[in-house]
């Protein structure tokens, strides 16, 4: 069954794409920006690479949590899915699943590109990336509790933003301080770790808070 | 197992509601048993629809409780197997055809996905079979999701509205399912403006006024 609603996602998503093409262009180009706002050379950019990366891998996150939950909520597909002998958290976590999947994935496939345009290079790029596909799964996990608890306001963006960016600090500073320790030449693998723990942390609390929301939501 | 007696299967007792600040109903009473239809009815604001989420489990009671076999709705598994609920929000995706959010219903409820073309035909839908549902008109997406209650077998229908945007043939036909249900011991309590016309279900089916 949650294979099902696994395909539909995928399916809905194709169907749609501006939904999460838009993030992903959103990412692109804030991270182009920032060279032509800071107006520095290689070396200082290349210092700077890992925090613009990350911040616009958070803020494009943001932007594709709103659509999470908001059409199953107004078509009354939630309803149906509260309904049915499923566990509603079985359905948030397969829905988060294929939301990290075309957008936390792809935002971790454009990372390397990113980060050599913004002058990182070998190691750093390598633990770059790996800090996106350990962070990315928890900033989509965390920021559903926040999308789940918005989905029954009309205007819930702002209110999402303020709710959600808070708890991603922890995320931002683990990604961000592991690619620039590497760009030092030291060892990152306790903030890989802790980056680990806090996903492990996440895929297991972060469904039944997203069901509770969910189910708050439908009163 | 409760007190009640054995032929009741949903039971309403005491149930009040409040939405804000106002009262919507309280003290509201009923019990079902196989084979009856209960039609709620009363003014736009009574709390009809409310009343039939909170039958669902959907929503919360302010007092009271609904019972299925004795058991708590909002808590009941079994209440989740044999529950169809078709609300104001019919659950259709914009970007599906009828036929796949009928089979991914089915597959939802545990129904047969070998069922969903007959449902369709059944409805009358064989022209927008493959339209997605976001382009079909009012009266079709209803159709479709009615059909619904025919993919995936359920002995309680809970239906907010169903004869909305119906045209007189599309009436027919989902009173004539309405018909069958009963007659095969399914209950069903619905929320509807106007009095039915089916002859044989016009006169056995149950009236509950809200009032505002």
């Amino acid at each position: 069954m949650f294979k099902a609603i696994f395909k539909r996602e995928l399916q809905l998503a194709y169907r749609r794409r501006s939904e999460w093409v838009n993030p992903l262009a959103f990412f692109v180009i804030v991270v182009s920006l920032f060279p032509l706002g800071l107006g520095v050379g290689p070396n200082k950019l290349a210092l700077a690479a890992p925090g613009i990366v990350w911040v616009s891998a958070l803020l494009a996150t943001l932007l594709s949590l709103e659509h999470m939950f908001r059409s199953d909520y107004e078509d009354g597909a939630l309803e149906q899915f509260a309904l049915a002998s499923y566990p509603l958290y079985g359905v948030a976590l397969v829905k988060v699943l294929a939301h990290w999947i075309i957008t936390g994935l792809m935002l971790c496939l454009l990372s390397p590109v990113l980060g050599s345009a913004l002058f990182l290079e070998g190691d750093s790029l390598r633990v770059l990336f790996v800090t996106l596909v350990l962070g990315t799964p928890t900033l989509s996990l965390v920021g559903a509790i926040g999308a789940a608890l918005t989905v029954g306001l009309r205007r819930g963006g702002v209110l999402l933003a303020l709710l959600i960016l808070p708890l991603y600090v922890p995320v931002l500073i683990m990604g961000a301080g592991a690619v620039d320790l590497t760009a030092h030449g030291l060892d990152a693998s306790g903030q890989l770790y802790l980056l680990a723990a806090l996903l492990a942390l996440a895929l297991t609390l972060a469904p039944f808070a997203i069901a509770g929301a969910l189910r708050v939501a439908l009163e | 197992m409760p007190a009640a007696p054995t032929s009741t299967e949903l039971e309403i007792r005491g149930l009040a509601c409040v939405r804000g600040e106002r009262l919507l109903f309280r003290e509201l009473n009923l019990q079902m048993a196989p084979g009856e239809l209960a039609q709620v009815t009363g003014p736009n604001g009574c709390g009809k629809t409310s009343l039939l989420r909170i039958v669902c489990g959907l929503a919360l009671a302010e007092a009271g409780s609904v019972l299925w076999h004795g058991e708590v709705t909002r808590s009941s598994e079994r209440f989740k197997r044999q529950c169809a609920y078709v609300g104001h929000r019919d659950g259709l995706k914009a970007e599906l055809s009828a036929r796949e959010n009928l089979a991914f219903h089915a597959r939802l409820a545990g129904g047969d996905p070998q069922a969903v073309d007959p449902a369709i035909e059944q409805l009358g839908l064989e022209a927008c079979r493959d339209i997605p549902a976001g382009q079909m008109s009012a009266g079709q997406r209803r159709r479709t999701a009615l059909a619904r209650l025919l993919v995936a077998v359920r002995s309680l229908w809970v239906l907010d509205e169903p004869f909305t945007s119906l045209d007189e043939r599309g009436r027919g036909i989902v009173e004539k399912l309405l018909d069958e249900h009963r007659r095969a011991g399914g209950l069903c309590l619905f929320a509807s403006h106007q009095p039915l016309v089916h002859r044989d279900l016009a006169g056995m089916c149950r009236e509950l006024s809200l009032t505002v």
